[in-house]
């Protein structure tokens, strides 16, 4: 793949990036999120079409124009969210869209043969007669894989295809790995995991921003270093300088006022933040969304946050960070451990009502899927969470319900033709501004910011983060998720990391920096070894 | 001016005034002018018309109910077994029913809402339930002025006066007391969807029940409300029904709930939830029971009546349709 580059409308995602690989050997595609790895897989895998520049296999040009092409083509794509559709058999889903027919009849004894024998060459005894959903997660992504060897693929990519699995799953992997690669096969391999770039990588590709940033044989690229190229500039020396922090000089404007000066703060790691009292405090939280028996998404996490104080979580996909944020919000009603203390006071949050009633906000990382409703005007969305107290008796006091909106819209600077506007109509970033608007009728003590600034533009980020500096100001304590670096070293007094449900590292603002926060989130720092 | 013919109510007043047209010129022999015509459509529609708004309120959170039918020949018989034979007064009849309705919808809610039945298979097996209640409280058989003696014989009582006020006619004859339940009805339903938060929360749910949700929105208890109202309006047409035929059916109401689903999305409601209204609603009522009307006074055949009818249904569903944007 040469000078391929790719923009959703006016953002340009990708810019002249290329990507080879040979065949026999792992190459891994290394990155942050949003550098543009998943878009340039999507290209390869024929999901995006309209792209710029060239892609060659085998020497041939070639332009993937659907998935089925791109299969054609011998690129099979094993996905973070497997293809497979759990209803059908082992044996269909490996044939699925090319089962063997005779007269428009499935020949199912061929088809079953032929799939035991794919399923066999992976070294998996399972029934091929039976239901793919019958089957962990581990084994129904070498049924994947069958499935892309079965289509004679050539390249097979790989999206971080370990986040579901245990140790020795993983390590049943990385043999196949190794035999795919004695087939001949060339292996994109996606992942976050640093351990799993040093055991498996031939060579490594890093892009960052959409931008190539180099490629390298794995020899070559040491994991220090390979960091340094995903975060995009030398560390010359252990303390880092905080450039980002002076770009941003309301910050200390804001804090200026704070009881405690910002200068006090940070001593000794301790976790001092602005303004006094602690406002929220967490012991030994534990989050079970598939209940006790199964594996947590958050295990025994304790902090807390003062009033007035920004805390950054930071995490990669799967660190059980938003996980965090919902059981906080009583969103998995019992299915938590651990205690929670308001202002002092322990409560229990064990629904979103509660939780709003006790004065916390999540704001959630999908506006469209879980934060808006867009069939509704932005009167009744800004006003649904305080809904109740608008509405005493029961019936609703439109002219209440206006004022608040209009009151919460120009607090947020919104810009809409009129209040009573389907949200759905609106840009992204006035609809995050809705989102969060609602959340300010509630008046609340603590604010869970789940990735407030994801997909707005420029102009709209700078406004949320101007509005959550103000609302530090009056004593909000904020918990912030993001996974824009700049985002969280700028925003953030204290900063959490968390790995696969644990917290593995906690920096204070002068201690942050982001090649520590990223050996932290990748589970690499010296707080992991204890798992 | 143009804006109002693109919106769901200009749409659904546009297809009722084009229903008035044609029978305006399919008059039969001026049938059509006459009062009386007029004081039977909004009578004989009036049964589903107040199924349709305890419908409305639960297609708008997104669900369906398909028990209302039952429901309604279970209030019908019991109605008829209170009225008739022990002689209760309506006083006692009235709100003994919406409590056998309300239960039953809420039943179906709390399985839908709590135990997260989808609402199609949580409504279906109400309708079957409701049915075999009602079959088993008329003993099978119509529950009317004929009561069966030990012996065999029959010893005929009068139509309670309960019954006889609802199947009454007032301002001289020119207007049933079925329809001003209907409208009655109509009016709950609009103040409930339009001016109380219950409403609001409903919209919000069949918007989007997850970030409803999260926003505190109380889902499993207003979703149970909107089952069990329409339960109540159920049983509020099945004491009319009653009423109208001096007895209670355990066979009535099949096929209503069609009717009436039929009523709310020719109004505009979207079947998807979050969308839609009682005013729609009432457009949707008298479309479906205008037209029905001017099909039988022009003697057009039932055949005939119901093919037109769906017919009716898919066009006016398409020029419902939202224009994706």
């Amino acid at each position: 793949m040469t000078g391929i580059c790719k923009d959703f409308g006016r953002t340009t995602v990708l810019k002249d990036v290329q990507l080879e690989v040979r065949s026999g050997e792992v190459h891994v595609l290394a990155g942050e999120n949003g550098a543009g790895k998943s878009t340039l897989i999507k290209i390869l895998a024929g999901i995006h079409a309209d792209f710029q520049g060239s892609i060659h296999i085998n020497g041939l040009e070639v332009r993937p124009k659907s998935p089925l092409d791109a299969n054609h083509l011998g690129v099979a794509v094993i996905h973070q969210e497997l293809s497979l559709i759990d209803s059908l058999s082992v044996a269909d889903n490996i044939f699925l869209g090319r089962t063997p027919t005779r007269h428009g009849f499935v020949l199912d004894s061929v088809q079953q043969k032929l799939a035991a024998q794919w399923v066999q060459q992976l070294g998996l005894d399972i029934d091929t007669r039976r239901h793919v959903g019958e089957f962990t997660i581990a084994v129904r992504q070498l049924i994947e894989i069958a499935k892309a060897l079965s289509q004679n693929a050539k390249i097979i990519v790989m999206d971080e295809p370990t986040s579901a699995l245990n140790a020795p799953e993983v390590e049943r992997l990385f043999a196949l790995i190794q035999s795919l690669k004695a087939r001949g096969c060339g292996i994109v391999y996606i992942t976050h995991k640093m351990e799993e770039i040093a055991r498996i990588a031939d060579r490594i590709t890093v892009l960052r921003d959409g931008k190539w940033i180099g490629m390298a044989p794995a020899s070559d690229l040491p994991i220090p270093k390979l960091i340094q190229w995903m975060i995009g500039r030398e560390v010359t020396e252990p303390a880092p300088e905080r450039g980002c922090v002076e770009d941003q000089p309301q910050r200390v404007d804001v804090f200026g006022s704070a009881p405690l000066p910002r200068s006090g703060s940070g001593s000794a790691g301790l976790p001092v933040g602005p303004g006094g009292r602690q406002r929220l405090k967490v012991e030994n939280f534990g989050v079970f969304p598939r209940g006790f028996s199964k594996k947590p998404a958050v295990e025994n996490i304790s902090f807390s946050v003062r009033s007035g104080e920004i805390l950054g979580i930071a995490g990669l996909q799967g660190s059980g960070a938003s996980e965090l944020f919902h059981g906080l919000f009583g969103d998995f009603g019992s299915r938590t451990r651990g205690e929670i203390y308001l202002d002092e006071t322990r409560v229990s949050l064990r629904s979103p009502q509660k939780a709003i009633e006790a004065g916390v906000a999540l704001l959630t990382n999908d506006r469209k899927a879980t934060g808006l409703v867009l069939s509704l005007s932005i009167v009744a969305n800004a006003t649904l969470a305080g809904l109740r107290e608008l509405s005493p008796m029961g019936w609703r006091q439109p002219g209440r319900e206006l004022t608040a909106a209009k009151e919460m819209a120009s607090a947020m600077n919104l810009r809409a033709a009129s209040m009573d506007m389907e949200v759905g109509f609106l840009s992204g970033g006035n609809q995050q501004k809705v989102a969060i608007a609602k959340w300010l009728q509630i008046r609340p003590r603590v604010l869970l910011l789940d990735e407030p600034t994801r997909g707005i533009d420029i102009g709209a980020k700078q406004e949320i983060y101007q509005r959550m500096r103000e609302w530090a100001g009056q004593g909000i304590a904020i918990l912030l998720i993001t996974s824009e670096m700049p985002e969280l070293l700028t925003l953030s007094d204290r900063i959490l990391v968390m790995h696969r449900g644990r917290c593995t590292a906690e920096f204070s603002r002068q201690e942050a920096a982001p090649e520590k926060i990223l050996a932290a989130a990748m589970g690499t720092a010296m707080t992991n070894r204890q798992n | 001016m143009k804006k109002n013919f693109t919106s769901p109510a200009g749409r659904a007043f546009l297809a009722l005034v084009l229903v008035f047209i044609i029978g305006s010129i399919f008059n039969a022999d001026g049938a059509f002018f006459k009062l009386g015509t007029h004081r039977d459509t909004l009578r004989e529609m009036s049964v589903y018309g107040i199924l349709a708004c305890g419908m409305t309120m639960v297609i708008i959170s997104g669900g369906i109910d398909l028990s209302v039918g039952s429901i309604l020949a279970l209030a019908a018989v019991c109605s008829a077994k209170m009225a008739i034979h022990w002689g209760y007064s309506g006083w006692l009849v009235l709100p003994a029913c919406l409590i056998i309705g309300g239960l039953c919808g809420a039943v179906s809610g709390f399985l839908t809402a709590r135990l997260q039945i989808q609402p199609f298979i949580a409504t279906l097996a109400m309708m079957v339930l409701a049915r075999g209640l009602s079959k088993y409280a008329s003993g099978g058989m119509k529950v009317s002025t004929a009561i069966a003696n030990p012996d065999g014989t029959y010893r005929y009582v009068n139509v309670p006066p309960f019954f006889q006020d609802i199947d009454h006619r007032i301002l001289g004859g020119s207007f049933s007391v079925v329809t001003l339940i209907f409208i009655a009805c109509v009016l709950l339903g609009w103040l409930l969807m339009s001016k109380h938060r219950v409403g609001r929360y409903l919209y919000a749910i069949g918007g989007n029940e997850e970030s409803s949700r999260l926003s505190g929105v109380p889902v499993v208890g207003t979703k149970i409300f909107a089952y069990a109202m329409s339960g109540m309006f159920a049983a509020m047409a099945g004491i009319c029904q009653a009423a109208q035929e001096q007895q209670g059916d355990p066979e009535a109401g099949v096929g209503y709930e069609l009717i009436a689903i039929a009523m709310v999305v020719i109004g505009g409601t979207s079947l998807m939830g979050g969308r839609g209204g009682m005013g729609l609603t009432l457009l949707g009522v008298l479309t479906i029971g205008y037209l029905d009307k001017i099909l039988s006074i022009n003697a057009v055949p039932e055949a005939g009546r119901l093919v037109l009818t769906g017919i009716i249904i898919v066009i006016a569903v398409l020029t419902q349709r939202r224009r994706r944007t």
